[in-house]
């Protein structure tokens, strides 16, 4: 025992932290939960439960945040207000520009929405980020393309919409041959699908990571040298990846809101 | 349950889960649902609240300068105010040492005019006496003169000259060729 490397052998007892004594590889599997309970058809799972909660605790944040407001903020309305200031002046205006303001709800809600579920894959006991589920990236860039494609059409008018998308002015005619397709396709058909992948492999890729490592570390651990010094990289490693992802759940939020912005600003004004 | 994305996965099926990419009509109607429930929430609750705040914060301050603006305004009116204050009465006092100045000089003056009058009506009274005294003296000396001349002459001629009529206009006559000489000695 001890500096032997009999924690290599199969047979025994060190080294043999799993069932079978294999590493238990993550797969999709960690991302399916069974349901806790169900509403009519509505099955409510681990991810959906934290769903809703996420969606109380965004309510419930910024409802606390100016339950009372004060003219000189402190402690939560003065975060609360970063935020704001930071959807409002950081995306809404400098994106949107004029007629932006209409648009704060909205992005507001995407931004903070989307954190905080995103958060949910390093927060303790949770540990799982509602984002790497597909349906809710999707549902949320679904209710983004049914935002900003009306809003072009009742802004441009049904032709004029899909020709300002198809043929950007101040190119040669031939170009067009090639570029009113490419154009037609890029921004309706994989504008969306892309917008919502974007969040899930981010926040699905994030998750598998941190698993993986999780498990490793637990997998690795026994009373040597090789066994603890694995053990405790691959732990290091968890910390680095939930630091990391700690960035990227913000990141991910504020590109989702930010090209959600683009959108409605494409469609309010041709900007080709 | 709808699966949206079961075609894209198909290549990389993980064997007995579903496919990642599978989209559950619940889970997305689920997710929409929430959304909505945030957006509204927000949208009605939250942000006129944070959006008022704001507002009454610019207020605040705009109110602020403004009220510091009028301050300013009201001070410099005052300090106007004073400044003219001080300048009319700096003129007042001017005014006041000019008057007293003049008051002075008429004062002076009236003095010295008063005392000049007096001087020279105490003189005058002094000449006049003097001149009175004169006279007089003259006269009695006319008269003492006259008579002891007359006693005199009395006794030398050795003849009363008791005719006074007489005697004074001899005297007198004498007197007056003496005035005449003594006149025209002076000339």
């Amino acid at each position: 025992m001890g500096l032997s490397l009999s924690a290599a052998l199969p047979s025994s007892a060190w080294g043999c932290n799993f069932p079978e004594c294999t590493f238990p590889a993550p797969g999709t599997e960690i991302f399916f939960f069974d349901n806790v309970f169900s509403i009519g058809p509505f099955g409510f799972n681990k991810a959906m439960i934290q769903l809703f909660i996420g969606a109380i605790v965004v309510i419930g944040f910024f409802w606390f945040a100016f339950r009372k407001p004060k003219i000189v903020p402190r402690g939560a309305q003065n975060v609360g207000e970063v935020g704001y200031g930071f959807i409002r002046d950081g995306i809404a205006r400098d994106v949107i520009g004029k007629g932006g303001e209409r648009f704060v709800p909205l992005l507001f809600t995407f931004f903070f929405f989307i954190w905080v579920l995103n958060f949910m894959g390093i927060f303790p006991t949770l540990v799982f980020p509602v984002t790497s589920v597909f349906a809710i990236p999707v549902a949320f860039a679904l209710i983004v393309y049914l935002t900003w494609v009306p809003l072009g059409i009742a802004k441009q008018g049904g032709w004029g919409f899909f020709k300002n998308i198809m043929f950007p002015p101040g190119l040669p005619k031939p170009l067009y041959i090639i570029l009113a397709p490419i154009e037609l396709i890029s921004n309706i058909l994989v504008r969306p699908f892309t917008h919502c992948v974007r969040l899930f492999a981010n926040m699905f890729a994030g998750h598998l990571l941190i698993v993986t490592f999780t498990v490793a570390a637990w997998y690795l651990f026994s009373p040597t040298i090789i066994g603890l010094l694995g053990s405790a990289v691959s732990f290091v490693v968890v910390l680095a990846l939930t630091a990391f992802e700690l960035l990227i759940q913000a990141l991910q939020a504020y590109i989702f809101t930010l090209l959600t912005a683009v959108y409605i600003s494409g469609a309010l004004h041709a900007e080709h | 349950m709808i699966t949206v994305g079961t075609a894209l996965a198909a290549a990389g099926g993980e064997g007995e889960s579903p496919s990642v990419l599978a989209v559950p009509l619940d889970e997305f109607i689920l997710g929409i649902v929430a959304f909505f429930i945030v957006f509204f929430a927000l949208w009605k609750l939250v942000l006129p609240k944070i959006e008022q705040t704001l507002k009454d914060r610019t207020d605040a301050i705009e109110g602020g300068i403004e009220r510091a603006a009028k301050a300013e305004a009201e001070a410099k009116a005052m300090m106007a105010q004073y400044k003219e204050q001080i300048a009319n009465a700096h003129e007042e006092a001017a005014n006041i040492r000019a008057k007293a100045e003049a008051d002075a000089k008429v004062i002076v003056d009236q003095a010295k005019q008063q005392a000049e009058a007096e001087r020279s009506a105490i003189a005058q009274r002094g000449e006049a006496q003097l001149a009175a005294e004169r006279t007089q003296t003259v006269a009695a000396l006319r008269q003492d003169v006259g008579g002891l001349a007359v006693d005199l002459a009395g006794r030398i001629v050795g003849e009363t000259l008791s005719d006074d009529a007489r005697a004074r206009g001899v005297v007198d006559r004498f007197i007056a060729d003496l005035e005449a000489s003594s006149a025209g000695d002076n000339s």
